[in-house]
Order: C-alpha cells, then structure tokens, then sequence
C-alpha cells in the first residue's frame, strides 16, 4: 500500500479534475475552476456546482464504496469471486426502484425513487438478519444473499411484466444500467452519509481481515470476534451498496475486478486491500464516467453498461491468465 | 506454573455428548499429547478449552477476556488453511496481531527467531500458498511461535509430514517445553508421542480415560479398551519404542 498510494492518490486526484472538466458544455479547464470555486452569475455556475461536481462526488464515491466492499466481502468470504451485490442488497434497492418508477411514485418528487431505492435495502437486511440471524456462518449468509438476490430479481422481472406501458418499461430497463447523468446535490446528500457510515464500518475490519487469512477458527483464537466481524461486513456493505445503487443504479463489475487487480500489488493481504481497492474503484468509476461523456457524448452511453463493458473481458484475462500460472 | 485448568468440562456437538466431566492441568514445560480413536473429541476438548465452541463447567483459558487469551495460547488448527497468496513472512507477522501494532522491534524480533526455529529463511519472501504442504505447516507453526506466548495448542500438527520433519517439529515442542512453554498436541502416532511427549492424556468413551507418562497410559489393557489394538514396545537406551502391530477381532 506504501507504493500504491503514491500512484492511486494523484490518480484519482486528477481523475476527479477530468470529471469536473469534461462535458457537452464546451468550456475552458480554468474557466470551469473559477466558475466552480469563485462562484458567480451566469450559467457556467451552475452547471459546475449543480450539474458535474455531484457527478464527481458521486464517481468518486460510489467507486470508493464498490472497491471497499468488493475487497471486504472477498476477505471475509476467502474468497476471490465474491462482490458486493451477494448479499442481496443492490438486487432488492432495484426492486424498490423499480416499484417506484412503475406506480409513478418517482414522478411524484425528485428523491421518492432513491428512497424507495434505501427502503428495498433495509428491507434485505432485515431479510438477511433473520435469514442469516446471530450464530449464522458464511455459508448461511451466502445463501440467504442468493435467495434475497433471487427474489429481488423474480419481482422486478414481474414489475416489468406486467408494466402497462412501455415507456414506464423502458425507464426501468435505462434506470437498472446505472448511470450518474443529472444527478443533482439533493442525491449526493442522501446517498453520502449513509455511505460515510458504511465505511466507518468496513475500514476497521483490516485486520480481523488479514487474521481470517488463517481461517475462522485460528482467527477466534487470535481474538477476532467473528459475529461482530460478520455484522460489520453486512451491514457496511449494505449502507454503502444500498445507498449507492439507490442514486446510480447498478454498476457492475467494479467491486469484483479493482480487488483482483490490485491483489498482488498489496502482496495479497486484505487489510491493505482495503483502501487500496477503495481508491482503485474510485479510479475505476471516475474514469469510466468520463468515457461514456466522450465516447458517444450524444447517446446517453450508461455507465453501468461501460464497467461491465471493460470489466468482463478484463477479468477473462485474469481468469485465463491465472489458469495458465496453475 | 499451572497454564490451563480445566474443571468438570463437558461439550455437546449438535445435541450429542462428545465429552463429559473433564478436568485436568497444564503446566509450563509440559509437552501433553493428547491421544484418542477418531472421534474421542481430541479436538472438541481443545476448541472447548480456548472458548472457541460453547462447553459445561469451567475452562481457566475460555474465562479469560479474548484479547488476554490471545497473549496466553496459540491455537494452530488442523485445517491449515491459508486463504490468500501471501508472503510466508507476512503469514509469520500474522501471529504478531494480538500483541497490538505491528512492526515494533520486539515483533520483528518474534517473527524472526520464529522463522528461524522453523528452518524458514530460504521461503521467508516465497508465497506461502505455493510451498509444499510440509513447507506450509511450518510456517503455520512459525506464525504461532510469533504469537509468543505461553501455551501452544495444536491440532495434529504433524499429519501430513515427512518422518525428518514429523521429528524436527516435535523437537521444537520438546524445546519450547524445556524453555518453560505448555505445550498440548493433538498425536496419532502413538510411537512419536510415547517418544517426545512428557505426559499423555488418552481420550476415549467420552472422558479422560488415562492421564500420566507414556508407559503408565499405552498399556496393554487400556489400548486394547481405546484402539481395539495390540502393540509391541521396548526401552532402548535410544528411548522408548512403541509399534501397533494388530486390530483386536
């Protein structure tokens, strides 16, 4: 992590700089700070303070988040091919999105739809609480996720189903690529503190993390409480999975590949993993909110549709590549 | 100085009885093989003394707070597992974690004479997870040799090493005991343990069923009630030597 920061930091730095500058409004690189920072009338004002920086905001932030949780769920679980989106939680804030924009709810004021969004989270927590409950293992969480997953999934696909009109379908179908197009402040403020608090959770579990290395037995005698541990890994990745894919939607990918990249950069250990995959996705996300504002600027390119777009056959790569080393 | 105490401890596994009413100490420099046919719950009595699974009656280990428990015992389990590729180095520091932050002198220190101890400075920078199993189990018992502490447990440590380290690796427990440690070993084989251990408690029909030096617990009559075996054993001036020879129909 020592040799990471100083690559990842001014990474995501100037990352966070493109996304402030880049967009259809052709303005200059300085013209758009000065409008940003020292205010003013005129348009450019506010389409620097209302328009792009929650934009960044929520790039680096949902990033952030993805990584983090990807490198958690993975340490908790051992295992490489865990994600965030196992434990049910991004599936059922769908679901609740989606229950929004089909009964109109989402027309009826700008933030009913992220609400509903955070309302089908908490309700798979409290799902995944009693599925999983207190003594529960990693195994019984899994499969509570699959099940929650699953049912999330069953539901929306009834919603679509019976959805009167295609327009309402459609809107559904933009909505669940994930996008972080005219997102305003009122998104950030919402999403933001429940994301804060989810890494409140989940950084503190560096170590418990690295003493799982040994498996859960030798961890306990170490002194890691794993109950603890378990609820720490649920519940800050539902805070921040919840929170993110209420404002953007689903944003694949993210979580799963920017931990396998940045593996064997950290010498595999989880806990420096942490905030390494926590910048990486940061980076991951911020970047690819930029391409879908360059690639086809006239086409609404959704964000979701680009991560898993590169992230798929980049992780053919890794998964061939380590194929080819075992 | 009593190490572990334990008092009338019984643990159910699932709603079945496993162990009933056992109650025994561990001293420094004792190295305590713990013996018993599969399933005599040699395992379920060391998870039950470090508070790792629920138990009856009273363990001096369990009763104490986690983190203190940490500094007192090392546990390696049988499983071995080791998750990610890390470095065998960075698996040893592991053993560091419950002495607080890491990286102090006294750490490097730790991690150092453990790897040392264990024959590990040619792996020490190798990733763990691509050594051979032998390779593997040592460095697992070097990351509990970091922990530092006073009293060992392990979960047939052994299993699954060549004779050259199968010996070398009891010697180190051996050492460690003279050196003051407790030391509790989960043994199948019997002629190693009649061999390097000082003391061996033999688990069977659900309690301890014998608890003192080897010759007074691998009688005939008792192995012939615990294994169902027969064995033949000598005193050579090399140290006594112990073989089961048959199954008893």
């Amino acid at each position: 992590m020592k040799r990471l920061a100083p690559i990842l930091l001014p990474l995501v730095g100037l990352l966070c700089l493109g996304s402030l500058v880049i967009g259809p409004a052709d303005v200059g690189v300085a013209d758009s700070l000065r409008a940003l920072v020292a205010g003013g009338e005129g348009p450019l004002t506010l389409v620097m303070r209302e328009i792009r920086l929650p934009r960044m905001i929520l790039a680096l932030a949902i990033g952030a988040s993805l990584g983090l949780a990807g490198a958690a769920m993975q340490g908790y679980l051992r295992n490489p091919l865990a994600e965030p989106g196992l434990i049910g939680v991004s599936g059922a804030a769908a679901l609740g999105a989606v229950i929004s924009i089909q009964t109109g709810l989402a027309a009826g004021f700008a933030l009913a739809l992220p609400l509903a969004a955070l309302a089908g989270a908490v309700m798979a927590v409290l799902l995944l609480l009693a599925l999983a409950g207190p003594r529960g293992g990693a195994l019984t969480l899994i499969l509570a996720g699959i099940a929650i997953s699953a049912m999330a999934g069953a539901l929306t696909s009834l919603v679509l189903n019976l959805s009167p009109n295609p327009f309402a379908a459609n809107e559904i179908v933009f909505w669940m690529m994930g996008s972080l197009a005219d997102r305003s402040m009122s998104h950030v403020w919402l999403a933001l503190p429940i994301m804060v608090v989810g890494w409140a959770l989940l950084l503190p579990l560096a170590r418990p993390l690295e003493a799982l290395t040994l498996g859960e037995d030798a961890a306990a005698s170490m002194g890691v409480n794993l109950t603890r541990v378990r609820w720490q890994v649920v519940l800050g990745t539902a805070c921040v999975i919840g929170a993110g894919t209420a404002v953007a939607g689903a944003i694949g990918f993210v979580g799963l590949v920017v931990p396998h990249i940045l593996r064997p950069l950290v010498g595999a250990r989880p806990g420096p993993l942490l905030i390494a995959s926590a910048l990486g996705g940061a980076a991951m996300v911020l970047a690819a909110d930029i391409a879908v504002r360059m690639i086809l600027p006239g086409r609404d390119l959704k964000l979701g549709v680009l991560t898993a777009l590169v992230g798929a056959p980049f992780f053919l790569h890794l998964v061939w590549r380590t194929g080819r080393q075992a | 100085m009593t190490l572990l105490s334990l008092r009338n401890l019984s643990v159910s596994l699932r709603g079945r009885p496993v162990l009933g009413g056992v109650s025994l100490d561990v001293g420094g420099g004792e190295l305590v093989g713990l013996i018993g046919p599969n399933g005599a719950g040699k395992t379920s009595l060391m998870r039950a003394a470090l508070g790792l699974i629920p138990a009856e009656g009273d363990s001096s280990l369990a009763a104490m707070p986690a983190a203190a428990r940490a500094r007192h015992a090392a546990w390696m389990p049988q499983s071995r597992e080791i998750a990610w590729p890390v470095s065998v180095e960075a698996l040893v520091t592991l053993g560091r974690m419950p002495h607080g932050q890491r990286g102090t002198v006294a750490d490097r220190a730790a991690v150092d004479a453990a790897i040392a101890r264990m024959g590990l400075e040619p792996f020490r920078h190798r990733t763990a997870t691509r050594l051979s199993g032998g390779e593997q189990a040592r460095a697992l018992i070097a990351r509990a040799l970091a922990q530092d502490t006073p009293l060992l447990m392990a979960d047939e440590p052994i299993a699954g090493l060549d004779p050259e380290h199968q010996i070398a690796t009891l010697e180190t427990f051996a050492a460690l005991a003279r050196d003051g440690h407790g030391v509790i070993l989960s043994l199948h084989d019997l002629g190693l343990a009649a061999r390097h251990c000082t003391r061996l408690i033999l688990l069977a029909e659900g309690g301890v069923l014998a608890d003192g030096p080897s010759r007074e617990v691998l009688t005939d009559d008792l192995l012939a009630r615990a294994f169902r075996i027969r064995a033949f054993h000598a005193d050579t001036p090399d140290g006594p030597v112990f073989q089961p020879t048959r199954v008893i129909r």
